[in-house]
């Protein structure tokens, strides 16, 4: 089955068709890149996904259900982690935020959500950090916070808006090669503007500008070893290339 | 001042200064972290409007300054909610058309000659006993919200997208906290008057998020600084006869100043 199928989704906003007929299905274990211009309707395909925006048309199944429904099964990044940094929190509330809100206690949290965070946070190797204001961490580092949240309630997908986007080059290194060690286990989407860097790591892209275009990049990555980069000419190359 | 605390009328000056600052204390944490400070703002004014309505309709001011600032938090939080734009020119108007209400009313009234400037500055001298158990209710009401909701109340205040994810009730938190901001708002006229309170929402619990990393230390130790600050007014405005919100507002400003200028020379020796 197929983790995430769109079929004929057109989503508009007032008078505007922000995306139109867009046809997708995603596999399991699959490291999908979204790209496209600002405005394109890549975050609102994100959002239309996680169920906050609903479509106008068409439908979407994740796991063969509502996106609504799916809740506990999507893991979720959103862009701009650098807003709110003021914020009287420590790292670990953040992550435990990741907790769906059934089964808790009367007050505060349990051992087990606490302990459950603590394993998220070490999987992005930031446990030293559980006790740390939020805002006292490098952006590359809260990210890497936002997604031990999202780990939280142990998704079978992450969807991640635009993860390096306001963080330095080291940082998005960390950040992706985190996906890239994820990805062995769940299925990631990325919306994402950095061709270079995002399409080292994605299986597949998905280009949108109100329509959208689906191609498999996994083959193409076997001609490629390790010690090359890929070079954005080739893979506008690629991309461009409907013959295969 | 000792002599003084035998009397009554001073002792519920103090109990009622301590009450407000705890309940100002922890909804003036949730108002900062929310960026509500503008919303509570048109709130307390709005509140006058209540005020008015109680003295023509000849209902206890309590009662009717509650219903008619609930009543303002309500529509406010249903314009945020549902108002795409120009949400400020909205809340503007709520806040002049309430004051202008209140005003409307208190001119109509024959014979009124209640001292208005009390409610606009505050009277905590004249706080009765049923102002008190008014003001035990609310803060009791508060701490239990937020004692048993807070990973909610965290959660809807520092990222309210995530948190309608996690299938928390984003617009009810939201609403809720601004019913609170209300309440508080009413018992604060008291204390420091309607035009000063956001003053007392706002100074101590800018010094306490400067010191907490969580917002449950911050909602404790808004609460602590604003009951120094509130009995230290309190002391210099029956020494001195000063109306007490002005002189709880000037003390909480003049310790700001002083707290601004600390954490200057420490971040100057910190990076010297």
């Amino acid at each position: 089955m197929n983790v995430i199928d769109i079929k004929n989704l057109t989503f508009s906003y007032e008078k505007d068709t922000i995306l139109e007929d867009i046809n997708l299905s995603v596999k399991a274990k699959e490291f999908l890149a979204i790209i496209g211009p600002n405005g394109g309707g890549k975050s609102t395909l994100l959002k239309l996904m996680l169920g906050i925006e609903r479509a106008s048309s068409g439908q979407i199944k994740i796991f063969g259900e509502k996106p609504s429904k799916s809740l506990t099964s999507i893991g979720y990044v959103p862009q701009n982690t650098n807003v709110n940094t003021n914020f009287p929190i420590k790292v670990l509330e953040v992550v435990m935020m990741g907790h769906v809100g059934h089964k808790r206690p009367l007050i505060g949290y349990k051992k087990e959500e606490i302990t459950c965070a603590l394993t998220s946070l070490k999987q992005v190797s930031m446990e030293k950090y559980a006790n740390k204001k939020i805002g006292s961490l490098s952006g590359g580092q809260r990210q890497r916070v936002m997604i031990a949240r999202a780990l939280c309630s142990h998704p079978k997908i992450l969807l991640l808006d635009e993860p390096t986007s306001n963080i330095d080059t080291i940082g998005q290194k960390e950040v992706y090669s985190l996906l890239k060690e994820l990805n062995k286990t769940i299925t990631i989407v990325v919306v994402s503007h950095d061709l270079s860097i995002i399409l080292e790591y994605a299986t597949s892209v998905l280009h949108v500008n109100k329509q959208a275009a689906f191609h498999d990049i996994s083959k193409k990555r076997k001609f490629f070893t390790k010690e090359e980069h890929f070079c954005e000419v080739e893979l506008l190359q690629m991309i461009g290339n409907k013959n295969d | 001042m000792i002599d003084a605390l035998h009397y009554e009328f001073i002792q519920n000056a103090i109990i009622a200064g301590i009450l407000v600052s705890i309940a100002s204390g922890i909804i003036g944490s949730l108002i900062v972290v929310n960026r509500m400070v503008f919303l509570a703002g048109g709130i307390a004014h709005t509140s006058y409007g209540g005020i008015g309505l109680a003295v023509y309709f000849g209902i206890p001011i309590f009662l009717g300054a509650s219903l008619f600032s609930v009543g303002a938090a309500l529509l406010i939080s249903f314009i945020t909610i549902n108002q795409k734009e120009r949400i400020d020119t909205f809340i503007g108007l709520i806040w002049a058309v309430g004051m202008a209400i209140g005003i409307l009313f208190v001119d109509m009234t024959p014979g009124y000659n209640v001292d208005l400037m009390s409610y606009l500055f505050g009277s905590i001298l004249a706080v009765s006993r049923e102002d008190l158990y008014f003001m035990i209710a609310l803060v009791f009401t508060i701490i239990t919200f937020v004692t048993f909701w807070y990973r909610d109340i965290l959660a809807v205040s520092y990222d309210s997208e995530y948190a309608l994810l996690r299938g928390v009730h984003v617009k009810l938190f939201y609403t809720l906290i601004l019913v609170f901001s209300a309440l508080t708002v009413v018992i604060a006229i008291k204390i420091v008057g309607l035009i000063l309170v956001i003053a007392l929402l706002t100074i101590p619990i800018y010094i306490a998020e400067k010191l907490s990393n969580s917002l449950y230390s911050m909602m404790f130790l808004s609460a602590i600084i604003s009951t120094i600050f509130t009995l230290f007014g309190l002391f210099i405005s029956y020494n001195y006869d000063i109306t007490s919100g002005a002189a709880i507002i000037l003390v909480s400003a003049i310790f700001l100043v002083l707290f601004l200028i600390f954490l200057k020379i420490r971040d100057n020796l910190k990076y010297s």
